[in-house]
């Protein structure tokens, strides 16, 4: 790491402690969204389309407050709304923010056969270089969240960048700046995960909600967005939320071992044919049999 | 030999080639047609299938381009194989002479032909190539919807996507197999059935050898047993 250089960790001649030493530089980035104090405002969604320049799409009105079923490729945050009715009978009104989860482990940039079209930056978010996507679309079969979105006029495929180009100059991503609750935070992994668990506990002692977690899906090496939810033991409640996901297995055996087994069988188809060449030679008809002094 | 009488039948062939008309000219513009398309859909599908083979999209045009034109190449390529069914059909049906030249594979494969019992127009070999590029096209035209229009099936039925994937790379690599034995075998093995399929005719030696069953048929010559 470049940065490492500027970091000072002894110091000659120098009376007492070294300024800075042993400070732990984190790198990787985090969004927290409390889905407990979430009012489904949508001002997210609104500083998303703002600051990536879409217009507002058309809605689909389907008797829930939820802006259209699933996001787009020009509308890259939605909050799910679910009525769900508790077994005491009570309401609850959850809304959750949905948008790219940024995987440690991404299925997108797994199934993607194009050079560099998605690329994984250290800080954890994961971007897609839309001048390299040829719109295949394999990373929405790699996604286990149903993320990656096509757009039939670009012939190109669009997700949440976390706003690659606002954190990398020191700004928090638009949704974060917008939210009026502060149910969205952004900071490093590991401060939003002990803010996190924080709530969650904060939740099961003195709110109770005795289920309430923390959703950091270890089947895709962690996430760069995590949740707290009331009920972390059933996410699907929170409009489809995967309870354990992980790339999908027909993916992964496509890109692993399918991908050496057809190699080695083409190069063995080739290579056998060659032999084949080598040891018997071409076919000779009869004539050219006979003038060989060959048997007919 | 009577070969007379067969030249007569289509006096505009070059008779340079041999004396036996194999390929029409609308069965070697058939074939040609699927060849091309075929092997476009090889390449922009190879550059798909591996990062080491991704530098083949730049061939036709990079990989944006290779991907809008790849299904319709395989589109035009299933047509192309329905027409050669439509055309071949009545000679690719498995016939008591290909259950026992299958038997003798063996003497086929050692290039000990003089061992092989006498097949028609074509063999087992050319019949079970047909039949797996025909079986194969289907399977890779139904899944090739699906990673064609992957955006339009819903995340509800992913399943259908990943099918879609395994299929269509299953068949892909099933016919690249066949493939890699059909240019092996006209191009290198009988050379003579390569230029037949540009020029349409072959030597009467030729048909005697390798499809006697054909060769007497269309010449009426049954002599040189």
């Amino acid at each position: 790491m470049s940065q490492a250089s500027t970091e000072i960790v002894r110091i000659s001649g120098h009376a007492g402690t070294v300024p800075g030493a042993g400070l732990d530089r984190e790198f990787r980035v985090c969004k927290l969204v409390d889905t407990t104090t979430c009012i489904g405002c949508k001002a997210c969604e609104v500083a998303c389309l703002e600051w990536n320049g879409y217009p507002f799409s058309e809605t689909t009105f389907d008797n829930t407050y939820q802006t259209m079923p699933e996001t787009a490729w020009n509308y890259w945050n939605l909050i799910k709304f679910n009525e769900h009715e508790r077994e005491d009978g009570s309401m609850m009104l959850l809304m959750r923010k949905d948008q790219c989860m940024h995987c440690a482990d991404p299925g997108c940039l797994a199934a993607c056969p194009a050079d560099a079209a998605i690329v994984q930056y250290a800080n954890g978010i994961v971007d897609f270089q839309e001048a390299n996507c040829i719109g295949c679309g394999y990373c929405m079969t790699g996604c286990p969240f149903n993320i990656p979105k096509f757009s039939p006029t670009a012939r190109k495929v669009f997700k949440c960048t976390l706003c690659n180009d606002r954190v990398s100059v020191g700004l928090e991503p638009a949704c974060i700046k917008a939210c009026p609750t502060g149910c969205l935070h952004f900071g490093t992994k590991s401060e939003m995960k002990e803010l996190a668990e924080k709530r969650a506990s904060q939740l099961r002692e003195n709110s109770g909600y005795r289920d309430a977690g923390v959703y950091d899906p270890p089947g895709v090496g962690g996430t760069h967005v995590i949740y707290v939810l009331h009920d972390a033991k059933n996410p699907e409640l929170y409009g489809g939320l995967p309870k354990d996901p992980h790339i999908p297995w027909v993916v992964r055996f496509w890109k692993g071992p399918a991908k050496w087994i057809g190699n080695l069988a083409m190069l063995g188809g080739i290579l056998g044919v060659t032999l084949h060449y080598l040891r018997f030679g071409p076919k000779e008809v009869e004539s050219e049999k006979k003038k060989n002094g060959g048997q007919l | 030999m009577s070969a007379s009488h067969i030249a007569t039948s289509r006096p505009t062939e070059d008779r340079s080639w041999g004396d036996i008309l194999r390929y029409t000219f609308i069965e070697r513009v058939h074939h040609w047609l699927g060849a091309l398309f075929y092997i476009y859909c090889l390449i922009t599908g190879l550059a798909f299938w591996s990062p080491y083979m991704y530098w083949m999209a730049a061939l036709v045009g990079g990989g944006p381009t290779a991907r809008f034109w790849h299904p319709w190449f395989g589109l035009a390529f299933a047509l192309s194989v329905g027409w050669m069914y439509k055309m071949w059909r009545g000679d690719l049906a498995t016939t008591d002479a290909d259950r026992r030249w299958s038997k003798s594979i063996n003497h086929y494969i050692a290039n000990e032909d003089e061992e092989l019992p006498p097949v028609g127009r074509f063999n087992f070999g050319q019949k079970l190539f047909f039949w797996l590029m025909f079986y194969g096209v289907i399977l890779l035209l139904i899944s090739g919807l699906g990673l064609w229009f992957v955006e339009s099936i819903p995340w509800s039925l992913r399943w259908v996507r990943y099918l879609a994937v395994t299929v269509h790379v299953v068949a892909a690599m099933a016919t690249i197999g066949a493939f890699i034995i059909h240019i092996y075998m006209s191009v290198f093995m009988e050379p003579e059935s390569f230029y037949a399929m540009i020029h349409g005719r072959v030597s009467a030696a030729w048909a005697r050898t390798f499809h006697r069953l054909w060769y007497e048929q269309v010449t009426g010559d049954k002599s040189q047993k």
